[in-house]
């Protein structure tokens, strides 16, 4: 088991490679940084302009081959090179991260979460109303993309707030600007902030996840091993929970996997409309500013979550499947 | 309930006497609704029956007979969309509309249940031992885990389960059927309950395996007293196992009694038809089978009376008026009482306790027992003529088929890139026979013994990977693509499966007409010969524009046998054809194979895990143990005097469907199971379960362990055994 895992690993770390380098070549080859500096005011003289990208490593005149190596050889030493504005890249990654993540994470595991236990209680009420109203739910928010729910959303905090007369929903930024107050005020505050972006994002994977899972439950409802168990003495509602949907949740564990993916884009739009400086609003804004070190950066870190939750299914996998531990 | 019942509820005591039964069910009906509009399904409609401490009752009945969901809604494992009326009490005490809470108290204590398939009953998440100390320990809050975990090690040493310290921490799917099955009856021993439910639990194993488990619930009911209820429609082991029985007939008890009583005098047509309807092993020469017209009654329109009047030879017009209740033998209301209700709109409807005395459900028991009828009797037994070729010598006969040494090995790989050979799996390794016009020669064995891989071999028609197989005389590895597409029209194959060998979306007659299409059948003269092949094997004209979908299993299994006629094929190869359908089906099957032998002058190889079946059709019969043929020869000779001792094992473990002869034998009982075809044996491949090698000497010990016994003849005749010490005895 150590070395499949150590073997998937070592896969992972040659995808994560790939796919930062291709979102470099794509950026570099694609965005236009000379740009940037030729619409400043007033307009600096090629000279300049030419000496600033060769500083950023962004001169479209050198070869990309060449640039690409020079970038390559610095993020091999944990540095993700330059932004335009002449910063370093690496430590606002971490920066943007801690934010992103943690909109994630509390996410996966509130929709994920939510999404089994309905779906899996959808499928013991198949065709009574629980279940009806749980699927047309799901498919009602599947078929909407993200970025409508959270300006729908947006649209019904401000109704709500406009009603109640005072600031009952907070949907703009992480936390109040200049805020002040001890650790757990700021949390609090933190936490008030983050209530809409978090609902938005665990919404939709809620219902991907509740159609998923009622699938995967119904399939083994009627097994011979429920009935073994409730014949061995256990309550229907204990045979259901201990045996059916413990073996009902493995599939979903490797579909967890496919909704990362998912999430992070989500995450974007959510983040931008939300006005959170997160990955995702740092990866658009970072597009318009034809910041290539930037867009590769957060690719990279796209690339890393995406890859650390395929991992973790794996993990998970051989964990609740005896089966596959050989 | 009458007003006996009501006094026997009040008298119960916590600790009842010996006269209250165990479990006692009256009355019982089960319905499932129809959603959308669909009919009701009435599938238990009146059961009543009692056992006392220590008594095995057992209920017979083909698939739909309902005899699994009365057990089931005794035990309240059916849906919530079951609607289930009527009483089941335990020890005197009404447990039929307890919650599922209360239900849950009992399941498992004081009544459990062994199910029919191991291989999905057991949750393939959690170890074995786990899972039984969870049987110990939902009944026991107060006892720790480690106690548990201490019975469970014991269960599991009580049911033979070799290592059982080790073994607990095994996961299901490490284990092989049989052994899981010895689970399950550890897992229903686990608290020693004083009823154990048994549904079909053997029907899915190998009939060594089905020795071992039938000796295990007879180990069970001396270890903890209980009274056992045996569901199963094998009326071999009804016959050697059960105390009383019931025989169940679309949702409804038909016939109850001790077993001597229904074998030796049943007074109820159907059953009477069933016991005529099943191979017998043990008899020389049977004759025909005793075919049941018909099919069981769907359950959502039953037919007006007795349910089984449609198929009844002996069925009058009072049959349909009214449905017979369950009375003691002569003890119907006469034809003209029932005019008499019938007309006054009344029914009988009383219900009868069970009383211990042989009741039947039959209008026409009374006269039944006076005139001593018999299945042969009643039933119109069809003439099937002899085979033209037998009258010629052996010898001089053609050879339809010929296989020489023949091997298929499976490599085991292991890798995905680079995928590298870590072993190999003797499917078959390495057997000869032959087959003559107009013979039938049996392969059978048990799961995993090569049967199967074998006969997919002679099929493919492609060169072996070794040895060689010759049909009609030609090599096969010799011949060119044309060559054997053209051969294909002498040998054709029929399916085990007539419920997904047959195309769901094709109609009868395109199924049937699509070989003759293939093989360039001139068209208009197509029609007429699907026609005559409908006709050949039972089935109506009309028949050939309907979808599989329409058909039951048995009337299928003829469209697949119809089918492989079509080309008109010398040699027919059959795949286990009758072991999915029901009995009184397979009986009608099995004589159709026969009658159509003799008419058609065909060859069979037949492939089965039956060997009742084997014995009635067969004429040779070559036993296979892990891709060895270990003997082989005429089927008398086999049956009578088997010499090897895998084939006396096997012979000694198969129930024969006659109580008296079934109670004064003693079964070989096998140890463990199959060894894994990868990693067969030294020497003789049987010796790790031989019965016979633990009685030798160690010289003689040492010379089954290194050399491998080759097939030679035992009686000088065609009977040839694989054994160094090959010895006939007979078994039966």
């Amino acid at each position: 088991m150590g070395k499949f895992l150590v073997r998937r690993l070592l896969n992972y770390v040659v995808l994560i490679f790939l796919a930062t380098s291709f979102a470099y070549l794509l950026a570099a080859a694609n965005l236009y940084p000379r740009g940037y500096f030729e619409q400043m005011q007033p307009p600096p003289t090629d000279e300049v302009i030419n000496t600033q990208l060769d500083t950023l490593n962004l001169n479209d005149q050198t070869p990309l081959a060449q640039r690409y190596v020079t970038w390559l050889s610095g993020v091999a030493q944990g540095d993700f090179g330059q932004t335009i504005q002449g910063g370093d890249v690496t430590p606002q990654i971490w920066l943007k991260a801690g934010v992103t993540l943690r909109l994630i994470t509390v996410a996966t595991l509130l929709g994920s979460a939510l999404g089994i236990a309905i779906g899996a209680y959808a499928a013991v009420r198949q065709y009574r109303m629980f279940d009806k109203a749980a699927t047309v739910a799901s498919f009602f928010v599947l078929a909407i993309p993200t970025v409508v729910i959270a300006l729908s959303v947006q649209v019904f905090a401000t109704g709500i707030n406009e009603a109640l007369g005072f600031q009952f929903f907070l949907f703009s930024g992480e936390y109040s600007a200049g805020f002040q107050g001890n650790g757990w005020e700021l949390l609090l505050n933190r936490i008030h902030h983050a209530i809409l972006p978090t609902f938005v994002l665990a919404v939709a994977l809620f219902a991907a996840f509740a159609r998923y899972q009622r699938n995967m439950m119904l399939d083994v409802l009627g097994a011979d091993f429920v009935r073994t168990a409730m014949a061995k003495g256990l309550t229907r509602r204990k045979a259901l929970f201990k045996h059916a949907l413990r073996t009902a949740l493995i599939p979903t564990i490797t579909y967890f996997t496919f909704t990362f993916g998912v999430m992070v884009s989500g995450a974007t739009f959510t983040e931008k409309i939300f006005g959170w400086h997160g990955m995702g609003a740092w990866l658009i804004d970072a597009i318009f500013q034809q910041d290539v070190h930037i867009v590769a950066a957060a690719s990279c870190f796209m690339a890393v979550t995406i890859m650390l939750a395929s991992f973790l299914s794996d993990i998970l996998y051989a964990w609740l499947d005896p089966r596959v531990r050989v | 309930m009458s007003a006996q019942t009501i006094e026997n509820t009040e008298a119960t005591s916590e600790r009842p006497g010996d006269e209250t039964p165990v479990l006692e069910v009256r009355d019982l009906t089960v319905t499932f609704r129809g959603f959308n509009g669909n009919p009701d399904v009435n599938a238990v409609r009146g059961v009543s029956y009692s056992v006392r401490r220590g008594e095995v009752l057992g209920i017979v009945g083909e698939s739909g007979s309902g005899k699994s969901v009365s057990s089931m809604a005794a035990m309240g494992l059916l849906p919530d969309h079951a609607v289930i009326t009527g009483s089941v009490k335990l020890h005197g005490e009404e447990i039929l509309g307890l919650d599922d809470r209360e239900m849950a108290t009992r399941r498992g204590k004081v009544i459990s249940m062994v199910f029919q398939d191991p291989l999905s009953g057991l949750t393939p998440v959690y170890t074995v031992g786990d899972q039984l100390a969870e049987a110990v320990l939902v009944h026991n809050p107060k006892a720790t885990k480690e106690e548990a975990r201490e019975r469970a090690v014991r269960l599991l040493d009580l049911v033979g389960i070799p290592n059982p310290e080790g073994r607990y921490r095994s996961f299901p799917h490490e284990f092989s059927g049989g052994m899981r099955q010895r689970v399950m009856i550890a897992m229903a021993m686990a608290n020693d309950p004083d009823v154990i439910i048994c549904d079909e639990p053997t029907t899915a194993l190998d009939v060594t395996i089905q020795a071992q488990i039938l000796d295990l619930l007879r180990t069970a009911r001396e270890e903890t007293g209980a009274a056992i209820v045996m569901i199963t429609h094998d009326l071999g082991v009804v016959a050697g196992f059960v105390d009383r029985m019931l025989v169940m007939y679309a949702g409804r008890p038909v016939e109850m009694g001790t077993v001597d009583e229904i074998y030796y005098g049943s007074r109820m047509p159907y059953t009477m038809g069933l016991l005529g309807a099943v191979p017998r092993m043990d008899l020389e020469r049977q004759g025909a089978l005793v075919p049941i017209k018909g099919t069981p009654p769907s359950l959502t329109a039953l037919p007006p009376g007795c349910p089984f009047a449609p198929r009844c030879p002996i069925a009058e017009p009072e049959c349909s008026l009214a449905e017979p209740d369950l009375l003691p033998v002569g003890g119907q209301p006469s034809k003209a009482q029932i005019r008499a209700a019938q007309e006054a709109g009344t029914s009988g409807g009383a219900v009868a306790a069970d009383t211990g005395v042989q009741r039947v459900a039959c209008l026409r028991s009374g006269e039944i027992a006076e005139n001593a009828w018999t299945a042969q009797d009643i039933y119109p037994i069809p003439e099937i003529p002899e085979v033209p070729a037998a009258k010629v010598r052996r010898e001089d006969r053609a050879e339809m088929l010929r296989v020489e040494s023949l091997i298929k090995h499976h490599p085991l790989t292991k890798g995905a890139v680079f995928k590298r050979r870590v072993g190999t799996v003797y499917a078959v390794d390495g057997i000869d026979f032959d087959i003559r016009e107009g013979e039938t020669l049996a392969l059978v064995g048990e799961s995993g013994c090569g049967k199967s891989t074998t006969l997919m071999e002679i099929m493919g028609l492609e060169k072996p990977q070794g040895g060689s197989v010759s049909v009609m005389g030609r090599e096969t590895s010799k011949m060119s693509g044309s060559d054997r597409f053209a051969l294909r029209r002498d040998m054709q194959i029929v399916f085990q499966d007539p419920m997904s060998s047959l195309d769901p979306r094709m109609p009868v007659f395109d199924i049937i007409a699509e070989p003759l299409r293939t093989h360039r059948y001139p068209e208009a003269d197509t029609t007429a010969r699907v026609y005559e092949l409908l006709e050949l094997v039972g089935l109506n004209v009309e028949h050939a524009t309907r979808y599989p979908s329409e058909f039951s299993g048995g009337q299928r299994q003829r469209i697949g046998i119809a089918r492989a006629l079509a080309l008109e094929p010398k040699l027919l190869v059959l795949d286990e054809p009758v072991s999915a359908l029901d009995v009184s089906i397979q009986a009608g099957v099995v004589n159709l194979l026969e009658e159509l032998q003799a008419r058609l002058g065909l060859s069979y190889l037949f492939v089965a895990h039956d060997l009742s079946v084997v014995r009635h059709i067969a004429d040779r019969v070559a036993v296979m143990y892990l891709g060895r043929i270990v003997e082989i020869g005429d089927t008398d000779s086999v049956y009578t005097r088997p010499a090897h001792p895998y084939t006396q094992a096997l012979l000694s473990a198969i129930p024969i469907p006659d109580p008296e002869k079934e109670r004064a034998r003693t079964h070989i009982v096998l140890d463990g199971d199959l060894p894994s075809p990868a990693n067969p044996p030294s020497g003789c491949r049987f010796r790790t379960r031989c019965q016979k090698f633990v009685t030798l000497s160690a010289p003689e010990q040492e010379r089954c362990t290194s050399v491998e016994p080759a097939l030679e003849a035992t009686n000088g005749g065609d009977q040839a055994t694989a054994c160094h010490f090959a010895e006939r005895q007979s078994v039966l």
